[in-house]
């Protein structure tokens, strides 16, 4: 089981000392993901994703950002105490990250074929001109035409530098990638075009995936297993059919009762009520507690994590109560 | 790019015209004139009016300035009425003593700048940072011949290291062009730092560094390359100063260059080599700044792309 998989946190904590206060982005995070498989970490703004994505790349600013874990290894490999010279070995190789926003992530002084190119000559044993001959055939791969590889990111639209981004990501078989919000920042038009692509890519490449995003309906639709974040740990876990039709959190029910109804377009939004808590000063207990219709007393003081089944989990102490349901209906 | 450049060359011929205007008429309402230092002590009016008119300064201003602005279109820029001797002649004797401290002082300041900036922006908010601040600020307030003086000081006088002033061999050079350059650095470190601060902030580091590229490769290849424009910018200034505005530094060294031929030539009331220099010195700086422009598109693809359109 253990060698099985390619990624596995455990109790995960980053924070932010900043001159305004500590900012307790991650807070007691774990995180397993088979080998081949795919996971969406989904969770509001400032839920913590992003941040438990780059603390897998080791790349959280230092300073101000300090990571604590009691293990983060991919493949097999311990991720924290591994020396920077290792850990570059890795980044881009093993385990590589699409960035949110296509528009700020490419070096603007150099041309995309050279971008492509040199995660392909850092890691494998090529010589540049061929590194250039296979960053082309990744220019392709993704859609852009090869003689493009000699232009510059800005005469490119949002969605080819996505395409790139991804280029540049895929461009040595990682094993797993990490896709923080690919599409956020691109017209719904060519989300799809993106998400296709991602999954094409993965399926050729078998790569494990965590996908970052807030949009429930990008999950379902590429992902295998969902982790919901909240106040930067996980609140829910379990695979798609789990989290979506056997909800188990009150912060998941929100979710998804804040989704629009396609059905019914005048229907009103049933938003969760209240904002994000500050993460310079956390509620105690479960953080959820003060926007949750179904808080009692005990959630200001603890939060469990309950098992619902093998794959599934909630940590939300009211489970501990035989009868506790929520309102949403199970669909089967 | 090629029509921008010629476009460029035309538009610097106004601003000479322009500056040859201001400047002749700056000399004429400064109070003496050659004339009158040039006669015997003796010399009757009518003498000095045949002086006067043998130099070719008789007539109004306007009068005189048309003459020479039409001898300068024809590409003569006139005699020196101090040296006797061809303006143009004059000027290129000195050029090169002008032209070799410049660039000098360039080198060393850009070999304590950049790597200054740059690790004190990789190092914020450190002891490192601070005190490259404290330096250049140090470096930009303190008065370049005083600087020059102290250096005299320690290197020549108490110890016999370098000559304190003249030009010859390459020792001549190091104190005038350590002043110079040291002067600069100020002003470049800061530059170099604020531009790399802004740099470091960006996406596409951390897109690099989740490639696996090493952090040095990081700093030296993806980040300084972004960084160079406003850093280019000033070097281009810092050098067209060089190029002319050494005065003191060339004063204080005795240095044989430009700085002081034409402050010695608008001490004389030597119109037309005061006028001439000033000329070529505005002509200097405006080929460096043209070459600074050029350089952005060299460094930065999206200038490159505005210059073809």
């Amino acid at each position: 089981m253990e060698n099985n998989r390619i990624l596995d946190i455990e109790n995960l904590v980053v924070r932010f000392e900043t001159d305004d206060g500590i900012v307790r982005a991650v807070n007691g995070l774990s995180l397993q993901l088979e080998k081949g498989h795919s996971i969406g970490l989904v969770g509001e703004t400032g839920a913590g994703k992003t941040t438990t994505a780059l603390s897998i790349l080791r790349l959280v600013p230092d300073p101000p950002g300090v990571v604590e874990c009691e293990k983060l290894s991919l493949d097999g490999r311990d991720i924290i105490s591994m020396p920077i010279k290792e850990l570059e070995q890795i980044r881009g190789k093993d385990v590589s990250m699409i960035f949110q926003d296509p528009m700020t992530a490419l070096n603007p002084v150099f041309t995309v074929g050279e971008q492509i190119a040199e995660s392909i000559f850092l890691h494998e044993d090529v010589s540049r001109a061929e590194a250039t001959r296979r960053a082309i055939d990744m220019l392709e791969l993704v859609g852009i035409p090869g003689e493009r590889a000699n232009e510059y990111p800005h005469q490119f639209s949002g969605g080819m530098k996505q395409r790139v981004v991804i280029a540049i990501a895929l461009a040595c078989h990682p094993k797993l990638l990490i896709a923080d919000e690919p599409t956020t920042a691109l017209d719904v038009t060519i989300q799809a075009q993106m998400l296709d692509l991602i999954r094409s890519l993965r399926e050729k490449y078998s790569t494990s995936l965590i996908m970052i995003t807030h949009d429930l309906g990008i999950v379902a639709e590429i992902c295998d297993e969902v982790a919901v974040m909240y106040a930067g740990s996980i609140i829910e876990k379990g695979t798609l059919e789990d989290v979506f039709n056997r909800t188990k959190h009150p912060y998941t029910e929100g979710l998804f009762n804040s989704i629009p109804n396609l059905n019914d377009r005048k229907a009103m939004l049933t938003p969760i009520q209240g904002f994000t808590p500050d993460p310079t000063d956390l509620p105690s207990g479960c953080a959820f507690w003060p926007r949750c219709p179904y808080a009692c007393e005990v959630c200001k003081k603890e939060q469990k994590d309950i098992r619902i089944s093998d794959t599934h989990y909630v940590r939300c102490s009211r489970y501990e109560e035989k009868d506790f349901r929520i309102n949403r209906k199970e669909i089967s | 790019m090629a029509r921008y450049i010629i476009r460029r060359l035309l538009l610097m011929i106004p601003v000479l015209i322009c500056v040859s205007f201001v400047v002749f008429f700056l000399m004429d309402l400064a109070p003496g004139d050659i004339v009158s230092q040039m006669a015997p002590a003796d010399a009757t009016p009518e003498q000095i009016e045949m002086l006067r008119e043998e130099m070719g300064l008789n007539g109004s201003v306007l009068q005189r300035y048309g003459r020479y602005l039409w001898n300068l279109l024809h590409g003569d820029m006139g005699t020196s009425l101090s040296l006797k001797r061809p303006v143009m002649e004059v000027f290129i004797e000195r050029l090169p003593a002008t032209l070799k401290l410049a660039f000098a002082s360039i080198v060393i300041a850009l070999l304590i700048s950049i790597p200054l900036g740059i690790a004190a922006a990789t190092h914020h908010r450190t002891w490192l940072d601070g005190s490259s601040v404290v330096l250049s600020m140090i470096s930009v307030s303190m008065p370049a011949f005083w600087l020059g003086l102290l250096l005299i000081f320690a290197f020549s006088y108490k110890i016999k290291l370098f000559p304190s002033g003249g030009s010859g061999s390459f020792k001549y050079l190091i104190l005038p062009a350590l002043t110079l350059g040291t002067e600069q650095a100020g002003n470049l470190t800061r530059i170099t730092r604020s531009s790399m601060l802004d740099v470091i902030r960006q996406d596409y580091l951390r897109t690099a560094r989740a490639k696996g590229v090493s952090e040095k490769q990081v700093i030296r290849k993806h980040a300084l390359k972004n960084a160079l424009i406003p850093i280019i910018t000033v070097l281009g200034s810092t050098l067209g100063n060089a190029f002319g505005g050494a005065v003191a530094i060339e004063t204080v060294f005795a240095w044989p260059g430009i700085g002081r031929l034409t402050v010695a030539a608008i001490n004389s009331r030597d119109m037309t080599l005061a006028t001439g220099c000033i000329i070529m010195f505005t002509l200097m700086l405006n080929l460096t700044l043209l070459i600074v422009d050029i350089a952005y598109a060299y460094v930065d693809p999206r200038v490159k792309a505005r210059y073809s359109k």
